[in-house]
């Protein structure tokens, strides 16, 4: 599947043009693990709602790296790579858990909620025998350590000191409308993982693509929840790569661009027995009833009515990608509330009324790519440029997105 | 054992998992009584107490609409399940409803002819005996896994 060195030149075209070998070839999966995410970017690793406990840890990956994600016992949360000094096996084989130490379970080198390597078994061997020469230093192989943000109860990690704050890297118009959803203190209701059989990059452009929404996801259009002509608007931030679009819905709609225009996504006339799950409420108060945002490489946030989620996009190998989602409320909520949020949990997820397909349209670009590196996609609604725009008739945040991949590889 | 218990209770299943996988999805909201309850969850969030579902009906109306935004609005391709159900223990709880919990499996047939075993777990199911059919008052359906390949549309 790898495509000639020659051809590997980005189009012409620049960002209006995104060549199908990028979805494809091994050598360019190897340079964004090394470029991407052990690279400059911030890796979105969790909620820190998820490790409430000091001692707390969760593990997880950045890229294909797998980390350690722990809150020490000053509270404060860290994440270093789960690799033993010695040997390289996983030091923490558990998904989550509360611990004082870990210890890797070959040899028992043991290791601090820092990850900072504090025994190693035998070292002096036993009664004067066997054991490390006295000038060996272990420590020095000891797992990479992150650098950490905690931004709004998101955690990020990256291996990189020169990378702006996350409030800097995401730019001031996506962190608002990180800080609208994160308002208060979150309850994770729960999450599962949806395993997309497509490139990483594939879902990354899926979920930036507003074009797509209304014209996909029938259900949402069929009850005019997301049509365009709706009130609303898209943002680009930090150096492209972050992105939030909004809905502001109107409940009396008289548009009929759709009609007009014969879409298959306006074919109507069927409706809900039991509507009720669709009644949201203005929690925030800024009548915004879908906000859709992300942040560079793996990180989307989401507002759907009252269902709030963040999913993690984990790459898996070239054709392969992990969308891990965690679905949470507010920590104030009521019964009534949770039972709204769970309910319209049906929206979103591999078996969501307005998220399902996603899961398989990745896969058919994927598919239908699979004898055409040297083609690429057309992506020039809204223009061929960067820039935040009132309509969601636009590519821009896709566009947005191929902008701060290339600067990161060097394309 | 109650054997007829048993027995009607296997039959219940066993039509409820044909009805399914000859796609006669317009039959599925009519195993459950008009207030039924059903969900589909991870063993990991059933074991934490997390209350998240994939899947969450609590009426027969909304199982109703699951079926038509898979007939009318939702995009996917062109699949068959196939169920095993197996293991079902059966115990009744008072005169009107018994408790039943199962094995299940199930084989999803894509057009392509890719077969996977798409999903396993258990049926953890609270069964009304006194109308003339039986019917599901609840039933929860927990994935051995916590994760699902592509989507998961048609019901389990």
């Amino acid at each position: 599947m790898s495509a000639g060195p020659a051809s590997r030149a980005w189009p012409s075209e620049g960002l209006a043009r995104v060549p199908y070998w990028i979805y494809q070839d091994e050598d360019v999966y190897r340079r964004e693990q090394e470029r991407i995410y052990r690279g400059d970017a911030w890796n979105f690793l969790g909620l820190e709602a998820e490790l409430p406990e000091k001692g707390d840890f969760k593990t997880t990956f950045v890229g294909e790296m797998p980390v350690v994600v722990t809150r020490d016992e000053s509270g404060a949360i860290r994440c270093f790579e789960n690799r033993c000094a010695h040997r390289g096996a996983l030091l923490c084989l558990a998904d989550r858990g509360n611990a004082k130490e870990i210890a890797c379970v070959y040899h028992n080198w043991t290791y601090d909620l820092r990850g900072d390597l504090t025994a190693v078994a035998f070292r002096r061997g036993i009664q004067g025998k066997g054991g490390m020469p006295l000038d060996a230093d272990p420590e020095g192989q000891a797992p990479r350590k992150f650098r950490v943000e905690v931004f709004c109860g998101l955690i990020f990690a990256t291996l990189s000191g020169k990378t702006p704050v996350v409030e800097r890297y995401v730019g001031p118009d996506v962190a608002a409308r990180i800080r609208r959803v994160m308002k208060e203190p979150i309850k994770i209701l729960g999450g599962y993982t949806q395993v997309l059989q497509s490139n990483w990059k594939l879902y990354f452009e899926n979920v930036k693509d507003t074009y797509h929404a209304s014209l996909l996801h029938l259900f949402f259009s069929t009850f005019r929840l997301n049509r365009l002509e709706q009130k609303g608007g898209v943002v680009v931030g930090g150096e492209g790569g972050s992105h939030a679009s909004f809905t502001m819905m109107k409940s009396d709609l008289s548009g009929d661009e759709y009609e007009k225009a014969g879409m298959r996504s306006a074919s109507g006339g069927y409706a809900l027995q039991a509507p009720q799950m669709l009644e949201s409420v203005d929690e925030i108060g800024d009548g915004v009833t879908l906000q859709i945002l992300t942040v560079f490489p793996g990180f989307v946030l989401q507002q759907i009515m009252n269902s709030l989620a963040v999913r993690q996009v984990l790459p898996k190998g070239v054709g392969r990608t992990e969308l891990v989602w965690t679905c949470f409320g507010y920590a104030s909520d009521d019964a009534t509330m949770t039972e709204l949020r769970l309910k319209q949990a049906n929206l979103v997820g591999p078996a969501g009324y307005i998220s399902l397909e996603d899961g398989a349209a990745t896969g058919f670009v994927q598919r239908g790519t699979a004898g055409a590196s040297e083609r690429a996609s057309f992506v020039e609604m809204g223009g061929r440029t960067v820039e935040s725009n009132e309509s969601r008739v636009t590519e821009t945040s896709v566009r947005g997105l191929w902008q701060q991949y290339r600067r990161h590889m060097d394309l | 054992m109650d054997v007829e218990l048993q027995v009607t209770v296997e039959n219940l299943l066993s039509r409820y998992v044909h009805a399914i996988d000859d796609d006669r999805l317009e039959d599925w909201p009519g195993f459950f009584v008009d207030k039924g309850r059903y969900r589909i969850t991870t063993a990991e969030n059933y074991e934490r107490g997390l209350p998240l579902s994939l899947i969450y009906a609590d009426s027969r109306a909304m199982l109703a609409d699951r079926v038509s935004a898979l007939r009318h609005a939702n995009i996917y391709e062109a699949q068959r399940y196939r169920h095993t159900v197996s293991s079902t223990l059966v115990e009744r709880i008072d005169g009107n409803t018994a408790r039943a919990t199962s094995n299940f499996q199930v084989v999803r047939i894509m057009h392509s002819g890719d077969s996977i075993l798409f999903a396993g777990g258990r049926y953890l199911d609270r069964i009304r005996l006194d109308a003339k059919d039986l019917r599901f008052e609840e039933k929860i359906v927990v994935l051995d896994s916590c994760s699902v390949d592509t989507l998961l549309a048609i019901p389990l």
